[in-house]
């Protein structure tokens, strides 16, 4: 009787938390905004990343009155999926999207999860931003994913030409991890440092996603003693320790990488020998970042205990989707005016201090506007900072 | 050649200690624990947290990893596994329980530590380096020394204590344990206090060298799998065998393979498929079990 009375009273509270959830969000309608992507396992630092970015941004929006499209303000709501970095689930991840109504979705993570659901996508009327770099996936046909960040063969022949001309950088070697992304990533960094002029002389040596010591793995590479070290498309969790076997060895060039880093992880791992480690990434390095990047940091650090400066690039996938909207307001539930709004959409950068502009871009690369103009900011790491090399743009 | 050793025998020690723990508890209870990489995992973490973020020695952190595990271990046997094979005769209740418990490690883990990679001060600077041809970090070292220490420790520990005899009688025959006075529950929650000890020691030792992630549990579970397997399930000696096999496998397979890409673990799954089916009970253990 007693297990009863307990069972009925919790129900009860569950109720009335619940009448008052609603209550509290049904001061606006909401307009709900879809996550898919890896926020458990090896790669969850990727998603996490995504996916608390979002929902710091929709908490910020929410407590300030909430987003105006039209005339109309809406409660941003974020719905998520982990995908587990599997491409199956990433599809049912995108069904359920459809399912709820959701016709805009950041995600996946991956380049065989961003592949995999381009059907449902297409299928369902759903815009999707991945943070993968499949150049089919944004060329026509396709045409309802958005590339969310900078690709690495944009971002690769920028950092190796300024290494060549600034720091007489002559040879280079590649290492990557034994996946889709990461072996895509060396074979296209290799294409363009071959394109520049750079010698290659070790671009074969691989490893398991899953290890832990790279000092057996490196052995064979720092043997070439090459000018640069590549880490293509490396994860945070991976970069310190491949960093820190490298210069155990003796390694005394440069090492760098693509993908977007953590200083805080780089600092705790790898320490000073991480010194000068040239990585991608976003808008919030003191010189650039504004008051309003700057609010975010503290915002996010508040909610989730500590920032992951990979949301530095994350921050603006859901800004562009909120305000490609606003710009339209007919793009809420209708794709195809959010397909013909991209091509002429601009609005001020939020997160840049002076004049950076919001807008698409992407035509050199795919031939149609399907990525979103995140600056391209090249940091070295420094004394357990990250310092911004230089900024350039992509088009 | 001299390098692919030291590689090989570095490795070796780490994966024998891993493996340990996980062959007693299969030695003690017959029990597949897919949950021994999160508590290696949780085992770097304690030690992350309190030699790297509360700045305590770094000894003293490492015996909060092997108190907190053994504590863990220790509730998990009784509350869990204990009931589970008390009330079932089929094998996969404890087998799907393990699975289920390490789904919850993974979510507790990314609960309290997070998502991120993390990573502790090194315990000693500087690199040992014989003419360029042997390098190694002076920390590996050392890591590598503790390891072949505790395995050392252990052995010893399971030989001439009493309750080492206890856990020895219990894996040899339970119910003639049983019958001889040993209270098997009891030792049964020791024994299985002291293989997730034995992880979360490894983890705390090898934060220092790999860091510690969510991620890492998975993989780990699988390698320490594979060394009971080849060493033969449930033998201790077994498992330091398979361990430092698998050790050297991998240090060799890098070094000669590279060139071909990331075909070392291929070479050795199929290597290791081939020789299950010739000797399915591996090179230590009992056809009979």
């Amino acid at each position: 009787m007693k297990r009863r009375n307990m069972l009925m009273t919790l129900t009860a509270a569950l109720a009335v938390s619940v009448t008052q959830g609603t209550a509290a969000l049904a001061q606006n309608p909401v307009l709900k905004i879809g996550f898919v992507g890896v926020t458990s396992g090896p790669a969850a630092a990727w998603g996490i990343s995504n996916q608390r970015s979002m929902e710091t941004r929709a908490a910020w929006i929410n407590e300030t009155g909430g987003y105006t499209i039209g005339d109309v303000t809406y409660d941003i709501e974020i719905v998520s999926f982990d995908d587990q970095k599997d491409p199956k689930r990433a599809i049912a991840g995108m069904e359920r999207m459809a399912q709820e109504g959701i016709h805009y979705v950041v995600g996946p993570n991956v380049d065989d999860g961003a592949a995999a659901v381009r059907p449902v996508a297409e299928a369902n009327g759903i815009i999707y931003f991945p943070y993968a770099f499949p150049k089919a996936l944004y060329t026509a046909p396709a045409s309802n994913a958005v590339l969310g960040m900078v690709a690495n063969y944009q971002s690769g022949p920028a950092i190796y030409k300024y290494l060549m001309e600034d720091r007489g950088v002559g040879t280079v070697a590649f290492i990557a991890a034994n996946e889709s992304d990461p072996l895509s990533q060396r074979d296209s960094g290799r294409e363009a440092a071959e394109a520049l002029g750079l010698e290659v002389v070790s671009a074969n040596v691989t490893y398991q996603v899953d290890t832990t010591d790279f000092t057996p793995v490196l052995t064979p590479v720092i043997r070439t003693n090459p000018d640069l070290l590549v880490l293509s498309g490396v994860t945070p969790a991976n970069a310190p320790q491949l960093i820190r076997s490298a210069r155990e060895l003796g390694f005394q060039g440069l090492i760098s990488t693509e993908t977007a880093q953590d200083a805080q992880v780089l600092r705790e791992s790898a320490g000073d020998l991480a010194n000068g480690f040239i990585s991608v990434g976003g808008a919030s390095t003191p010189e650039i970042a504004s008051d309003a990047m700057n609010e975010f940091v503290a915002r996010y650090t508040e909610m989730f205990g500590e920032y992951n400066d990979e949301s530095n690039t994350k921050v603006y996938a859901l800004e562009y989707i909120l305000a490609t909207i606003a710009a339209n307001p007919a793009a809420i539930d209708d794709v195809e005016v959010f397909k013909q709004t991209i091509d002429t959409f601009e609005a001020p950068n939020p997160y840049m201090k002076g004049d950076a502009m919001m807008r698409y871009v992407g035509v050199s690369s795919f031939g149609q506007r399907r990525q979103i103009a995140v600056p391209l900011v090249v940091n070295v790491f420094q004394d357990g900072e990250f310092e911004t090399l230089f900024v350039a743009e992509v088009d | 050649m001299e390098q692919v050793i030291v590689n090989g025998v570095y490795l070796g020690s780490q994966y024998a200690m891993i493996a340990l723990g996980l062959t007693l508890i299969f030695a003690l209870m017959n029990v597949l624990n897919f949950a021994h990489g999160q508590m290696y995992v949780i085992g770097g973490f304690v030690t992350y947290t309190f030699y790297g973020q509360f700045g305590l020695p770094f000894v003293l952190a490492l015996l909060m990893s092997c108190v907190t595990l053994a504590v863990l271990g220790a509730l998990i046997e009784k509350f869990l596994f204990g009931p589970v094979i008390r009330r079932s005769a089929r094998e996969e209740s404890t087998m799907l329980l393990a699975a289920g418990i390490a789904f919850l490690l993974d979510a507790l883990i990314l609960l309290v530590f997070g998502e991120k990679q993390r990573g502790v001060p090194k315990i000693v600077d500087g690199v040992f380096n014989w003419d360029f041809r042997i390098i190694i970090p002076y920390d590996r070292v050392l890591i590598c020394v503790l390891a072949i220490l505790s395995i050392v420790a252990f052995i010893s520990f399971m030989q001439f204590t009493r309750t080492g005899r206890a856990l020895r009688a219990i894996a040899q025959d339970r119910v003639a344990a049983e019958l001889m006075g040993v209270n098997v529950n009891r030792y049964s929650m020791i024994g299985f206090a002291l293989g997730a000890m034995l992880a979360g020691l490894v983890g705390g030792l090898l934060v220092t060298i790999t860091g510690v992630n969510l991620g890492m549990g998975g993989p780990t579970s699988i390698k320490a799998f594979m060394m009971v397997m080849i060493g033969g399930a449930g033998v201790i000696s077994g498992a330091i065998l398979g361990g430092f096999i698998l050790g050297m496998l991998e240090a060799v397979g890098l070094a000669v393979l590279f060139q071909y890409g990331d075909i070392t673990y291929l070479a050795i799954f199929v290597a290791l498929m081939i020789f299950l089916a010739i000797r399915p009970q591996g090179l230590m253990g009992k056809p009979w079990g």
